[in-house]
C-alpha cells in the first residue's frame, strides 16, 4: 500500500498549508540532522541503529538545543524512525511536525494547534468537517478533558491507580483512546507526573505533569509538553529512563552531550508538541491506513 | 509457542485447550506507553467471539490444527466414516460435528477438513450436491416465479423449501452450506 498521485497532490496542499501556517506565525523551519549520536531514552520507543550512531525518534532534542541557543519559534517537518511499530496508525519510518515556542505554556500551545488543525482541514475539506470511517467530526470544535477526569469517566477508575498497578496503558487503549475526539479535537490533559517523559510537573499540582495528547475520533494525534529546562532533574530521569531499558535488553545510547550542555546553559520557558504528520493526513484524506497517505 | 509479536489477522493461536483465530487485528501503542496488541478472535469449535489485548512479553499458544481432504466412505451405523487419499487412514466423525450436513454426503466425495489435535473441528463438503427431488407437490404449469417456495424432499428424507415449478423426479442442485435449494439440473 502506497499513497496514489492524486493522494500525494492533497497530501503536498497540506504541507503547503501546515508551512504557511507557522511562517505567519514568524516560526523559521529547521531542518536537523536525521542520524544523531543519541536519542531520548523512553521506556517504549526504540531507535534504528545507523552507522555507529542512530536514525531519530524525533527531532526533540536538537530542536530544545537550539532554543537554548536563543530560537523563539521553530519546527520541523521529516522523517522519524522508531524500531518495530508496524499497523494501521504505524511505520517503522513517519513523518513528524515538531514545533517549540518559547514564552507559551502548554496550554497555549495546544490552543494553537487546534487552530493549526481546523486550518489544515479547511484548505482538504472547505470546511472544518472532516469524515472518517463513517465518522463526522468537526475541526473547529476543541475540548479538553484532564487524563484523570477520562479515566474516572471511561474506565471507572482514577488514573492515578491505574498507573500504580500497571493498567494504566491497556485501559487507554481499550476505555480511553476510543471515547476520545469523537466530535472534534480533544486534549487529553495533565498526564500522572510518572508519565511526564520530558515535561515538567505542575507547579501548583505536581501530582501531574504538563503534557496533552491530542486526539481526533479515538486517533492520537500528537503529544506536547510544557517542557522539563531543570538538568539536574532531566537528568535523573534520562537515567531511570536508561535503567528501565537496560532492563528490557533494548538499545543503550552515549549521553546526549549536546541536550545537557543546552539544558546547562538554560533552556527558556516553553512548550514543544510533536505531530504525527501522516495521521493528521490519514484522518483528512479521509484514509483507513496510513499507508495509503505516505510512500 | 508464538510471541505477540507474530500476533496478525487469520492466525490460528491457543487459549486453555481451545483453538481460536484472530479475525481483526490491531498494534496499538498509546501516546509514550508500552506496545499493545489487540485481538478480536472466534472460537474455531463454538464460534464464539472474544476479544483479548497482548502485551509485548506474552507468549502465546500454538494450536496443532491441520487442514487435509478426506473422502466420504460410509456410515458405520453410529459414525459416517472418511479416509485419507494418500494414506487410506479412516476417521471416523459423529453426526453431532456434521449436523445437517449427514443428508448431503455422497460416497467418494472429497471433503475439507480442519483437525485440531487430530479430532475433525470443520468439514467443509463439496458447495453443491445434486439430487432428485422424490415428493413434492405438483407443479403449477408456466408458474416460473421462483419467490415462491413449497416443500420437497430426497431419497434420504431431507425436507427443504424448493420453487413451484419443481416436480418429483426433477434433479435440483443444493447448496450444502445453507442446505437451501440452488437450481434446477434437469426435469423429470
Amino acid at each position: 500500500m502506497s499513497a496514489d498521485i492524486e493522494t500525494l497532490r492533497r497530501r503536498s496542499e497540506l504541507l503547503r498549508a501546515a508551512r504557511n501556517f507557522f511562517y505567519r506565525q514568524q516560526f523559521i523551519e529547521i531542518e536537523s540532522p536525521v542520524r544523531i549520536p543519541a536519542n531520548a531514552p523512553e521506556e517504549y520507543i526504540e531507535a534504528i541503529p545507523a552507522g555507529g550512531e542512530f536514525l531519530r525518534t524525533s527531532p526533540e532534542l536538537a530542536l530544545k538545543v537550539l532554543l537554548s541557543r536563543g530560537a523563539e519559534r521553530i519546527f520541523e517537518i521529516g522523517s522519524a524512525f522508531r524500531a518495530g511499530e508496524f499497523g494501521s496508525r504505524h511505520r517503522e519510518e513517519f513523518t513528524i511536525l515538531e514545533y517549540y515556542a518559547v514564552g507559551w505554556d502548554y496550554r497555549r500551545l495546544a490552543r494553537f494547534t487546534a487552530r493549526l488543525a481546523a486550518q489544515l482541514a479547511r484548505r482538504v475539506t472547505g470546511g472544518c468537517e472532516v469524515l472518517w470511517r463513517g465518522r463526522k467530526l468537526d475541526f473547529s470544535r476543541s475540548e479538553f478533558i484532564t487524563v484523570d477526569e477520562a479515566y474516572r469517566r471511561y474506565a471507572g477508575v482514577s488514573a492515578f491507580d491505574a498507573d500504580a498497578d500497571g493498567s494504566f496503558d491497556e485501559l487507554m487503549v481499550t476505555k480511553v483512546e476510543p471515547q476520545l475526539g469523537g466530535e472534534g479535537l480533544t486534549f487529553l490533559i495533565d498526564y500522572p507526573a510518572s508519565r511526564a517523559s520530558l515535561s515538567r510537573r505542575r507547579a501548583d499540582d505536581p501530582r501531574v505533569a504538563e503534557r496533552w495528547e491530542l486526539y481526533a475520533a479515538g486517533v492520537e494525534l500528537g503529544n506536547a509538553f510544557g517542557e522539563l529546562t531543570d538538568p539536574v532533574e532531566q537528568r535523573e530521569r534520562f537515567r531511570a529512563a536508561a535503567e528501565f531499558r537496560a532492563g528490557q535488553g533494548m538499545l543503550a545510547y552515549p549521553e546526549a552531550e549536546e541536550f545537557f550542555a543546552a539544558l546547562e546553559r538554560g533552556i527558556p520557558d516553553s512548550s514543544g508538541c510533536a505531530l504525527g504528520f501522516d495521521r493528521l493526513a490519514m484522518l483528512l484524506l479521509g484514509a483507513d491506513d496510513i499507508g495509503a497517505v505516505r510512500l | 509457542m508464538y510471541n505477540a509479536s507474530d500476533l496478525k489477522k487469520g492466525l490460528k493461536i491457543e487459549i486453555d485447550g481451545a483453538p481460536w483465530v484472530i479475525t481483526e487485528f490491531e498494534f496499538c501503542k498509546p501516546g509514550k506507553g508500552t506496545a499493545l496488541y489487540r485481538c478480536r478472535m472466534k472460537n474455531m469449535i463454538t464460534g464464539i467471539g472474544m476479544e483479548k489485548t497482548y502485551r509485548p512479553t506474552d507468549k502465546i499458544g500454538e494450536p496443532k490444527i491441520e487442514e487435509k481432504e478426506m473422502y466420504y466412505s460410509y456410515f458405520d451405523g453410529s459414525h459416517y466414516i472418511f479416509s485419507d487419499p494418500n494414506t487410506y487412514e479412516e476417521v471416523s466423525v459423529a453426526p453431532e460435528v456434521l449436523g445437517k450436513r449427514t443428508y448431503f454426503l455422497q460416497e467418494n466425495s472429497l471433503c475439507n477438513f480442519v483437525l485440531y489435535n487430530d479430532e475433525p473441528i470443520d468439514i467443509t463438503l463439496p458447495t453443491f450436491i445434486e439430487k432428485e427431488i422424490v415428493e413434492t407437490e405438483p407443479g403449477a404449469r408456466g408458474d416460473t416465479a421462483t419467490n415462491v417456495m413449497k416443500p420437497a424432499k430426497i431419497d434420504n428424507g431431507y425436507e427443504f423449501q424448493v420453487p413451484l415449478f419443481i416436480n418429483q423426479g426433477d434433479v435440483v442442485r443444493i447448496d450444502t452450506r445453507t442446505g437451501e435449494y440452488a437450481e434446477r439440473v434437469s426435469k423429470a
